[in-house]
């Protein structure tokens, strides 16, 4: 048993070696495209070669004729789906849309939009069944573009969306959110500085490793079981469920190993279609996804246009801010501009403010969550603004923030105060970080700090804790190990138990084997599944009390339990434990299996705050990252190496953002950079060690104090970098990825700017 | 009596009142109460009986957990916001929030 870890735990707050890690490095856990079965027939997917276009036919008794080929399915193999919103965890759904994503209906609305599905005996014969398909297209002009979509007279995608406030009309806009509190023109007024410019973000992938993947078989009994990749198995078989019109009871999901998702693996495109296929053939049957597949037909995040106007004092107060903002939904509603607009000046107070937010169709894929969705693309905006409001004040760029910081109390954006949050303390972690105060030197460097907010999410999890007869235990969970899960799971309940981890063993179940449970997803896990943990090994000490009750022939109330061990109240008896009594449960009432299900309120807030140090190659455009330091609010590290993990990933993820991805669409809307050569994600070796500075301000809505580390550190990416530019250049750039090419552009438009003024001056 | 915050675009229906004060024990008859007094006011926040799944509902600074029927005080403070992963219904109405 360890000794207190110095916290009050003795288990939390340590870093035990991760418990799926020999699997991992050994190649032997199993993932999803690892699953085979007798008879199993492999599936591919024909895809649309347009961006927009009518499906006037499709005919595909050639390619059912090839040799091999076992059953073709197109959109008439799917039920027509409710059209109305359902709510479904982190996202509402509709499953209208989602069942035409999956296979499309009427029109395709982006390049790599599914139409048909073939199984075969082999993946090559698919393959060639999938080129033998013919479909007879209608060409429309695409929308690319926010602002393609928005103008008048622009191509409609959807015809059934219609703008209410101006006669009915036709209309890509999916939804105008607005948020409004004070008087802006009061506070712009009150301002000595105002400033005000448009940002853009560019439509990023994930880049999880791991393409999607299912196998689906159809049992004649009318089960069916899905083994597949994913955050939310819960979620895939409530979708699955939608789109196939299959009752929930009757589909289970197995979840595989995940090789990674940061949001994008919360959505379903293979799983109903390997179940269909399945049940159309009486074969398992296995589809996954090349990696062209997942950038052209997955979902990405939103690309956005930003407009901020921003006003501040002398003195550095911020007085107003106006917000203007539009999120690329994809081919159907449900960009994540709500969450963008309720964090865009979420970590400062600002008494007047008004935000306008749209959700607007385009010719692109279906966006899906993306690490603090919706936030990045925020702050990329209001931190570069916030950044040129500090230095018009004169003040330095961390003292700016931390005198206009959200603290206990301040409103939210939407209206609610915050409760107790970290954001200061992040700000004033980086400020006194070795990072900060060490001097940078050299021509064409700069350093940047920028913050970013994420809401974190509570839901749904359940848990079971059981003890076994050597006084071990094993934690079952319906949450996929995303990031770490199983260690921290094990260490909630050890910590509870008084067990050293390693007499923990953390199970993750399928579907059916564990009460309802949300996807990994919205920083929610150790949080809201770490509750459920902690009831269960809760309810568990509960029934321990009684057996030790029973055999000390006590009243249950005159047992304690207290480092790990059952102690009776008020006599000489020795205390007894967990491995001592465990050899009795049988004859005092048989096994102990604690259990809770739970919808946790008290959800905590996260912020971070981030520092890079840039050179920049005024003759290339090239951006190195010299050094990086981010710090962020854990609430409370569990296992402090998993948190600085998610806060390196979060923050390596926002770079790429920053520096170099991006969907790069021609001007037929068909997508040309469908590999990761051309889609520049970045390696180890464009980027420093990440320096991570734990802050913890516990969460007082958790018993344990936690908040969620999963996202935060993304958020500041984009703009950290933008910041650090401007400072070792003085270019300030409004417009991701800072690519070579853009950044040089700008670098030599300021040049020209620069040369052009004396003249000018003669 | 419960304080309402009405939603920006949703002050038209209201008079522009940013605030009501509404008296009810749970979100479902502070949206009735308030349908009330602005007639046709609950159709942009509910759906089928249920709060839309594209809004979420905050009560003292906390996101409620059932929907409608989220527990409400003498004194609560009420918002509704958009759910954060959104999405839109074709509905003629959701169009805005």
């Amino acid at each position: 048993m360890a000794e207190s870890t110095g916290n009050g735990f003795k288990v939390i707050g340590t870093r035990p070696i991760r418990p799926d890690g020999l699997d991992k490095v050994t190649g032997r856990a199993k993932f999803g495209a690892d699953y085979a079965f007798p008879g199993m027939l492999h599936g591919k997917l024909l895809r649309s070669p347009h961006a927009h276009a009518k499906i006037k036919s499709i005919n595909y008794q050639k390619a059912l004729k090839l040799p091999g080929v076992k059953a073709i399915v197109t959109a008439k193999d799917l039920p027509e789906t409710a059209n109305r919103e359902e709510a479904a965890g982190e996202l509402a759904v509709n499953p209208h849309y989602l069942s035409r994503n999956i296979l499309a209906r009427e029109k395709v609305l982006y390049d790599g939009h599914a139409i048909a599905a073939v199984a075969a005996t082999s993946p090559h014969i698919a393959e060639e069944a999938v080129r033998l398909i013919e479909v007879e297209y209608e060409v429309l002009p695409p929308a690319m573009t926010v602002e393609d979509a928005m103008k008048p007279g622009a191509p409609i995608l959807l015809p059934e969306l219609r703008n209410a406030d101006e006669g009915d009309k036709q209309t890509n806009i999916a939804r105008h959110i607005q948020f409004k509190l004070g008087d802006l023109e009061a506070g712009f007024k009150a301002a000595d500085f105002i400033v005000e410019h448009e940002y853009k973000t560019a439509m990023v992938h994930q880049g999880y490793i791991e393409p999607h993947n299912a196998v689906g078989i159809w049992n004649p009994d009318g089960q069916a079981t899905i083994y597949c990749s994913t955050q939310g198995p819960f979620e895939v078989r409530q979708f699955s469920s939608q789109v196939l019109g299959v009752p929930v009871g009757k589909i289970k999901v197995v979840p595989a190993e995940i090789g990674g998702g940061f949001g994008g693996k919360t959505v379903i495109y293979l799983e109903p279609l390997s179940v269909l296929l399945s049940q159309k053939t009486g074969h398992p049957v296995k589809l996954v996804m090349n990696r062209a597949e997942v950038l052209r037909a997955s979902g990405p995040t939103s690309g956005s246009t930003i407009r901020v106007k921003m006003g501040a004092t002398r003195d550095g107060k911020i007085t107003a801010a106006q917000i203007w903002m539009a999120y690329e939904a994809g081919a159907f509603p449900g960009s994540p501009v709500g969450a963008g607009a309720m964090t865009i000046i979420a970590p400062y107070n600002v008494e007047n403010r008004m935000i306008d937010a749209y959700d607007v169709v385009v010719n692109r894929p279906k966006i899906a969550s993306y690490r603090a969705p919706g936030s990045s693309n925020a702050a990329f905006a209001s931190e570069s603004v916030i950044d040129e409001l500090a230095e018009k004040c004169g003040m330095d760029p961390l003292e700016f923030r931390i005198k206009n910081g959200s603290r206990e109390g301040t409103p939210q954006p939407v209206g609610p105060p915050f409760r107790r949050i970290g954001f200061i303390e992040t700000c004033e972690a980086i400020k006194n970080s070795d990072h900060y105060k060490s001097k940078l030197v050299g021509p064409n460097r700069g350093r940047g700090v920028a913050s970013g907010f994420w809401f974190n999410a509570g839901m749904s999890s359940s848990a079971m804790v059981n003890i076994h007869a050597d006084g071990t235990a094993s934690v079952v969970t319906g949450s996929v190990d995303i990031g770490g899960s199983r260690a921290s799971m094990a260490m909630i309940a050890a910590e509870v138990l008084g067990m050293p981890m390693t007499d923990v063993r953390a199970i993750i179940a399928d579907t059916d084997s564990i009460g309802h449970t949300n996807l990994s997803a919205g920083s929610r896990t150790t949080f809201a599944t770490g509750t459920a943990v902690y009831d269960a090994a809760h309810d568990a000490i509960r029934q321990l009390k009684e057996r030790a009750a029973k055999v000390w022939e006590k009243k249950p109330e005159e047992v304690d339990f207290r480092d790990g061990k059952l102690v009776a109240k008020g006599n000489g008896v020795a205390p007894m434990s967990i491995k001592e009594l465990a050899p009795r449960f049988a004859r005092t009432g048989g096994p102990i299996s604690g259990r809770a299900a739970v919808t946790p309120r008290g959800v905590g807030p996260a912020f971070a705050t981030t520092c890079v140090d840039v050179e920049v190659d005024p003759e290339t455009g090239k951006v190195q990252i010299l050094r990086c330091t981010v710090a962020q609010d854990a609430g409370r590290a569990i296992h402090p190496s998993y948190v600085e993990g998610q806060m390196q990933g979060g923050t390596a993820q926002g770079v790429g953002w920053a520096l170099n991805e991006e969907y790069f669409y021609d001007a037929n809307g068909i997508l040309r950079n469908t590999g990761l050569l051309d889609y520049r994600m970045p390696t180890c070796l464009d980027l420093p060690m990440i320096e991570t500075i734990i802050v913890e301000v516990p969460n007082p809505g958790h018993p344990l104090g936690i908040r969620g580390v999963g996202e935060v550190s993304i958020v500041p990416g984009p703009a950290v970098v933008a910041n650090a530019i401007y400072r070792a250049i003085g270019v300030r750039m409004r417009e991701t990825p800072m690519s070579p090419p853009r950044l040089l552009k700008a670098i030599l438009n300021k040049r020209a700017a620069e040369e052009a003024r004396p003249a000018a001056a003669h | 009596m419960a304080t309402v915050s009405i939603p920006s675009l949703l002050r038209k229906y209201t008079g522009g009142r940013e605030r009501a004060e509404v008296r009810g024990r749970n979100v479902g008859e502070l949206v009735a109460e308030l349908d009330r007094q602005f007639p046709g006011f609950a159709a942009h926040l509910i759906e089928a009986g249920e709060l839309k799944p594209s809004i979420a509902v905050s009560v003292d600074g906390e996101i409620g957990t059932a929907g409608l029927l989220e527990p409400v005080g003498e004194t609560s403070e009420v918002h509704f916001l958009p759910a954060i992963g959104g999405g839109a219904n074709p509905d003629r109405n959701s169009s805005r929030f």
